[in-house]
């Protein structure tokens, strides 16, 4: 019996690392390619490693940094990604604890709301979303934060009330009785015990704003600002006309500050997917 | 302590509320009054009624999608779900390399759907050019397998995660009660593993069934509808009768159809939601 599950195990690993390698091997083929110089680049070898002939360095990663308005959608994706999850985190746990202790019918239609629109469709609100946030000018990469913060609260406001439900009220009352306002009870009694539901939405609507691409396009000035996957996505509609190499550098160095950061904080960054998950 | 904390809402729920007022309630109210209207810009709005609702339905292009989505959605969830609940149980035996295979399969997630869809072209194209068959933009059926395998590569992580949690919560001496009254590995699964993951089960439904039907960036990058509108999804389809289409009319049928879409998402998660919930056990 057990040399059999043994075997089993031995089997199952060779299988699981097959698997591994066909996860990987989508960005080791853009990287390979982003190393090749541009004529070597096209449809039909894009398996192929670049040989001594092909290889081109890193001259594509120069390029894609110097030019195509790179660095600028990096800095304007940066800008709205952290401006939006700090708001974020800051007034939904705010709002979410006042609506978990102060029971009525306001703020239950107010969690309602929230929950409700979590489900709804982007595709339903863009075009009024987007003519609301122009005359409102919000549509720059510092006033989006306020339209995300709008768009993201039903996530957020739902998994840090799921949490707050289960802290003792105990604690917050001896705050109170000792002297504390509700603001001071907040931040320095229920914050410390909220860490880590604080860093779990925090990973989880990171994720979200980092990547979105819909949202900025129709809201954001395209003149003037644009993020990485909107630019990645300019790059893909001029198909032909672009520069093939400087573009899979850029899909590299949109991808490698992910991988990086996926490396060093892999731990946090799965318990928040899971608790995201639990609160359901 | 209720009494004291309620005059601080200024404080706490205000600005969250007004953000979510501009950001949703008032784009959400707008847009159901304008799904009855003939309208090219908000401020220009003539109220027609249910036109818009009867031209979507005799929209050909809008059934078509319908029908890609449904199609899209059912073999997708079905996939994700097998695959990511037979990895997440391989990945619970405790054997080596586990955290490594956990966070290679996770990787995908992060990186967003544009990206991820321009990658998938590259390589799809490069196998069908090999294999010499058509390219994506004219070859429906690879465009289809190609969301389908672009949706698995990236979803199964994210659904395997849950399960796993969902897993390890199994209390153990459940389990080796199983095994002592003798059950086969395959009965302490489908007897008592699966019953007590119902919960991951409806949340990874829920999530897997909402997200490929509200599918819209991996549609776009990965074959942006073609060939001839063959392989666009209800999202893109809404996208496209509002900002690829010209005419007066269009705007308030793509408003309409994206209240439908909105009805038929809701619809799908509180049947969903309702239909497992009622196999939870309870611990």
């Amino acid at each position: 019996m057990k040399k059999k599950t043994r075997v089993f195990d031995r089997i199952l690993t060779v299988v699981l690392s097959l698997l591994c390698i066909a996860w990987i091997y989508p960005v080791f083929m853009i990287l390979m390619n982003s190393l090749k110089k541009e004529t070597a680049i096209t449809t039909s070898s894009a398996f192929e490693l670049p040989t001594a002939e092909t290889f081109n360095g890193l001259a594509n990663f120069v390029d894609a940094i110097g030019s195509k308005g790179f660095l600028s959608a990096f800095l304007t994706s940066l800008t709205i990604t952290v401006t939006s999850v700090v708001l974020i985190l800051v007034c939904c746990s705010m709002c979410a604890w006042y609506i978990t202790r102060v029971q009525n019918v306001f703020t239950k239609l107010c969690y309602f709301l929230f929950v409700f629109s979590m489900v709804v469709p982007f595709q339903m609100l863009m075009f009024t979303l987007a003519s609301t946030s122009d005359q409102l000018r919000l549509n720059t990469p510092w006033n989006i934060c306020i339209i995300y913060l709008g768009f993201g609260a039903g996530l957020a406001v739902f998994m840090f009330s799921g949490f707050m439900k289960s802290i003792p009220l105990e604690i917050e009352e001896a705050a109170l009785i000792d002297g504390c306002n509700p603001l001071q009870t907040f931040f320095l009694i229920v914050i410390p015990v909220l860490k880590p539901t604080l860093i779990s939405v925090g990973i989880l609507e990171t994720m979200w704003v980092w990547n979105d691409y819909l949202l900025p396009y129709l809201v954001l000035d395209r003149k003037k600002y644009s993020t990485i996957p909107i630019l990645i996505q300019y790059f893909k509609g001029s198909y032909g006309k672009v520069e093939m190499g400087p573009m899979m550098a850029c899909i590299m160095l949109t991808v490698l500050p992910i991988i990086i950061i996926y490396v060093f904080c892999q731990k946090y960054i799965i318990k928040g997917v899971a608790d995201g998950a639990v609160k359901g | 302590m209720v009494k004291t904390t309620r005059k601080w809402w200024p404080l706490f729920v205000l600005p969250t509320l007004l953000a979510f007022t501009i950001g949703f309630i008032i784009p959400f109210a707008e847009g159901l009054y304008l799904s009855l209207c003939k309208f090219t810009t908000i401020n220009k709005a003539t109220f027609i009624g249910f036109d818009n609702y009867v031209k979507a339905f005799s929209d050909a292009q809008f059934l078509n999608s319908l029908k890609f989505s449904v199609s899209f959605t059912v073999v997708s969830t079905l996939l994700i779900n097998l695959l990511s609940f037979v990895i997440a149980l391989a990945l619970t035996r405790g054997i080596r390399g586990t955290n490594l295979f956990r966070g290679v399969y996770f990787l995908p997630n992060l990186i967003g759907g544009i990206v991820l869809g321009y990658i998938w072209n590259i390589l799809i194209n490069c196998v069908l050019s090999l294999t010499g068959q058509p390219l994506l933009a004219l070859n429906a059926d690879a465009g289809y397998w190609g969301i389908i395998i672009l949706m698995c590569w990236q979803q199964i992580g994210y659904m395997m995660i849950i399960y796993i949690a969902g897993l390890q919560s199994i209390p153990n001496e459940l389990i080796e009660a199983a095994q002592i009254d003798g059950a086969t590995s395959l009965q302490t699964l489908f007897k008592v593993k699966i019953p007590n993951v119902m919960p991951s089960i409806t949340i990874c439904l829920f999530l897997t069934l909402t997200n490929s039907f509200k599918l819209f960036d991996q549609n776009l990058a990965l074959t942006g509808g073609d060939p001839n509108h063959a392989t666009e999804m209800l999202a893109l389809n809404i996208y496209n009768t509002f900002y690829a289409r010209s005419g007066a009319q269009w705007k308030g049928i793509g408003q309409a159809k994206a209240v439908l879409f909105c009805i038929m998402v809701v619809a799908i998660s509180m049947i969903q939601l309702r239909a497992t919930r009622s196999k939870e056990v309870q611990q």
